[in-house]
């Protein structure tokens, strides 16, 4: 059974063999580039206290830089990777079968059809989790640099906290998680819908969409987030709107560094949101007095926050989560298949 | 060992051919005493029939006294049908086979000189009676 | 003797359309059973069940005195060739050997080579490059070479030209000898089984119109013509399968276990197709014991 299975998905894993080669290789090869450039960038700044500059600086020279667009395709392919196992290991590995109608054949030997799909899933599963682990491992080490910079930097706007949601799920051992569930997951949809492509667009969309919708609406709250109050730093205003009905918003950037802010909402000193009016230097004199009449209006900024300390938790809770939903999903594909109405 | 040959369209069951196909094998002298009949497997295997067929077959024909089955080997021919005419054979063949060759001549098709040569036949054996 | 197949109101309804209805079968061991039927009779859903790929909805089936795939070892006893003989397409003939290897404990590897080698295959082509009689060779091997005691064939030759029918039919009846099989193999076409079955189901409308060994039906079914009668006025002995008037003759054919002894009909034997086609043309939804009593009243 094991021979068979891999007989059946050699082409396969020698294709992912190969690109997951290449990509090992490359940031590799350029990730020692990239430490070694990091360390040369702050060597010596505690010297003339500025590691706090150099490290935004060298932040912001990310963007567009060589290494800005191979940390972009690695944080990519992360993601990427796990729908993909769904789409094209997970689906078709029943709908296959079940169109050529070889199930007939595999079914009809001497081995129980629960070992079989048990024996196919756990092969492909583990190379999957496997493959999944391998390039969270290099996106991780790779981005490691990115990180200690951001730490160092403080409260620069490119520092990048592992919380955020455009890296937290390239990171770390969630992608291990999405590996299995999307494989899960089109495994699956294909016991269903037991045709090919359908099968595969179905998967696609359903893991891109909950991929779009957990880190909005799921992942900020499967730990209670913390709520900061501190008074509104003028100076750190970032936006300042008056609307035509007369309501002006103030909301000024608050530095939580390494957490991931979820809201920022400013409060006026009874607590309510501060919706305006307008105050009359805002309306018709320069920024210089409209933020000291800002000054005087003793807003407040109210953060609401998941510190990057619990980073190791939410990484923690999540893979266990969609780690569970797989093996729910695995199970119920084992007892589906045994029911006998596939014919 | 003689082959078998079915033929679907004469209308007698493939036992019956079968047997038939034995009984003029030793009749002709093509099968002698202690001859082996082809196994169950070979002759199935040629003819694609139910093995049951064969078995039955050969179990009439031991039955009829001209076979026996010996168990684990195959079945032999015990008893010939071939008679004091067989030395007559070798010439009548040649007889027959100038008139067949007369009769192309003259231009008849095979359909003509089966029909001439069984429709003779059906009447001098209506004589005979 | 021991029965290979057993089936009691076995039925299969998928949603309201009901595939097969309340069959009564007892196949004996050591036949080579032939299945007739038209398309959509339920044939291949018979078979399906058979071997486990389907659960009936009610009643029960039994082969070799297992629910089928109840175990590795009841899988391991029934060999199985489906319709158009699925094979996996971009796996060569040897990797499908060794699947067989693998995937049964049974295997004999010897009788499957020297079978491939003796049918002229190359094993190393892929079997989605085989002609289809070919393919149908290579599942025969396959269900062959895993040495069961029942070997189950759905439509194995519908598709196959005289010449490869003829080719598969040999193999099955010289490893049918070889292994002592019992056989179940169905088709649409009577004539493809006539010279191999010796024991016959004729399905029709999801029912068991028919069911015997073939000498048994072929003895005790008689062609008769005479004059024309009424057939309520016949001996209730004996079972009028069809009958047929014309305004000064009637040709019935009927089922009795004795002899027709009536000088005024004239008797025929009646070949196993004809026999096929009278009990189809004439499929009633009631099981045929109900006309034993429309005879006799």
């Amino acid at each position: 059974m094991m021979w068979l299975t891999w007989r059946q998905f050699r082409a396969q894993a020698i294709v992912t063999a190969g690109g997951l080669v290449l990509v090992v290789v490359v940031l590799a090869v350029s990730g020692v580039q990239f430490a070694d450039n990091f360390h040369a960038t702050i060597a010596g700044c505690q010297v003339h206290g500025s590691c706090s500059q150099l490290a935004g600086g060298f932040l912001n020279a990310l963007k567009g830089s060589g290494y800005g667009v191979i940390g972009q395709v690695a944080i990519a392919l992360t993601y990427a990777v796990p729908g993909l196992m769904g789409v094209f290991w997970g689906a078709p590995l029943i709908t296959r079968e079940i169109e050529t109608g070889t199930f007939r054949v595999a079914w009809t030997q001497s081995v129980m059809r629960s070992r079989w799909l048990a024996v196919k899933v756990g092969l492909i599963g583990l190379i999957a989790l496997a493959s999944a682990g391998l390039l969270s491992l290099m996106a991780s080490w790779w981005m490691h640099p990115i990180y200690q910079a951001s730490a160092t930097a403080g409260g620069s706007d490119s520092a990048v906290s592992r919380l955020a949601p455009a890296v937290f799920g390239a990171n770390g051992v969630v992608p291990i998680g999405y590996a299995a569930f999307g494989f899960a997951l089109g495994l699956t949809i294909g016991v269903l819908v037991r045709h090919t492509v359908p099968a595969m667009a179905a998967t696609l969309a359903v893991f891109a969409g909950i991929q779009f919708a957990w880190p909005r609406w799921i992942r900020p709250h499967l730990m209670t987030p913390l709520r900061s109050t501190t008074p509104l730093d003028v100076s750190k205003i970032n936006q300042l709107m008056i609307d035509p009905s007369g309501h002006m918003y103030v909301t000024a950037s608050v530095s939580k560094p390494g957490a991931w802010v979820l809201a920022n909402q400013t409060i006026d000193p009874v607590g309510n949101p501060f919706t305006g009016p307008p105050t009359n230097a805002c309306l018709n004199q320069g920024i210089q007095a409209c933020n000291a009449s800002v000054t005087r209006l003793h807003l407040r900024s109210v953060v609401t926050y998941q510190p990057g300390s619990r980073y190791w938790a939410f990484q923690g809770i999540e893979t266990a989560i969609f780690l569970a939903v797989a093996i729910a999903l695995v199970c119920f594909c084992l007892w589906w298949v045994g029911r006998r109405r596939l014919s | 060992m003689i082959e078998f040959h079915l033929d679907s369209r004469s209308g007698v069951s493939p036992y019956l051919q079968l047997i038939q196909q034995v009984r003029q094998g030793l009749r002709l002298g093509m099968l002698a005493e202690g001859d082996q009949l082809p196994t169950v497997k070979d002759v199935v295997g040629s003819l694609a029939i139910n093995p049951n067929t064969v078995l039955k077959a050969y179990r009439e024909l031991e039955y009829q006294g001209l076979v026996a089955a010996r168990p684990g080997v195959g079945t032999f021919v015990t008893k010939t049908l071939a008679d004091d005419t067989i030395a007559a054979h070798a010439g009548l063949r040649t007889d027959l086979e100038k008139w067949l060759a007369k009769a192309r001549r003259a231009g008849l098709d095979d359909e003509s000189i089966e029909a001439l040569l069984l429709t003779t036949f059906r009447a001098t054996t209506k004589e005979a009676v | 003797m021991t029965v290979a197949l057993q089936s009691r109101a076995l039925t299969k309804r998928y949603g309201r359309r009901q595939a097969l209805a309340d069959c009564e079968l007892s196949v004996p061991a050591g036949r080579i059973a032939g299945l007739v039927g038209p398309n959509g009779a339920g044939k291949t859903t018979l078979l399906h069940l058979a071997v486990g790929l389907l659960a009936p909805t009610s009643g029960t089936i039994e082969v070799l005195g297992e629910s089928p795939a109840s175990s590795p070892a009841q899988l391991a006893r029934v060999g199985f060739v489906a319709q158009d003989t699925p094979a996996y397409a971009r796996l060569s003939i040897a990797d499908h050997l060794k699947l067989g290897a693998r995937m049964n404990p049974g295997w004999d590897d010897q009788l499957a080579r020297r079978r491939i080698s003796d049918l002229h295959l190359d094993p190393r082509q892929k079997a989605g490059k085989l002609s289809g009689g070919q393919r149908a060779q290579l599942a025969l091997t396959l269900g062959i070479a895993k040495r069961p005691e029942f070997l189950i064939l759905d439509e194995p030759v519908a598709s196959l030209d005289p010449l490869a029918r003829r080719e598969f039919l040999q193999g099955l009846m010289a490893a049918a000898v070889d292994q002592e099989l019992t056989v179940l193999i169905s088709s649409h076409l009577v004539a493809d089984l006539e010279r191999v079955c010796d024991y016959l189901i004729v399905l029709q409308d999801s029912r068991v119109q028919l069911a015997g060994d073939v000498d048994g039906l072929l003895s005790t079914h008689r062609l008769l013509s005479g004059p024309r009668c009424d057939t309520a006025q016949l001996p209730p002995a004996w079972q009028v399968i069809s009958a047929s008037h014309t305004d000064r003759q009637s040709t019935l054919l009927v089922r009795s276990s004795e002899p027709v002894s009536d000088a005024s009909w004239s008797v025929a034997e009646i070949s196993m197709e004809d026999l096929v086609l009278a009990y189809m043309s004439n499929a009633t939804v009631a099981p045929s014991r109900d006309r034993t009593l429309e005879v006799q009243r």
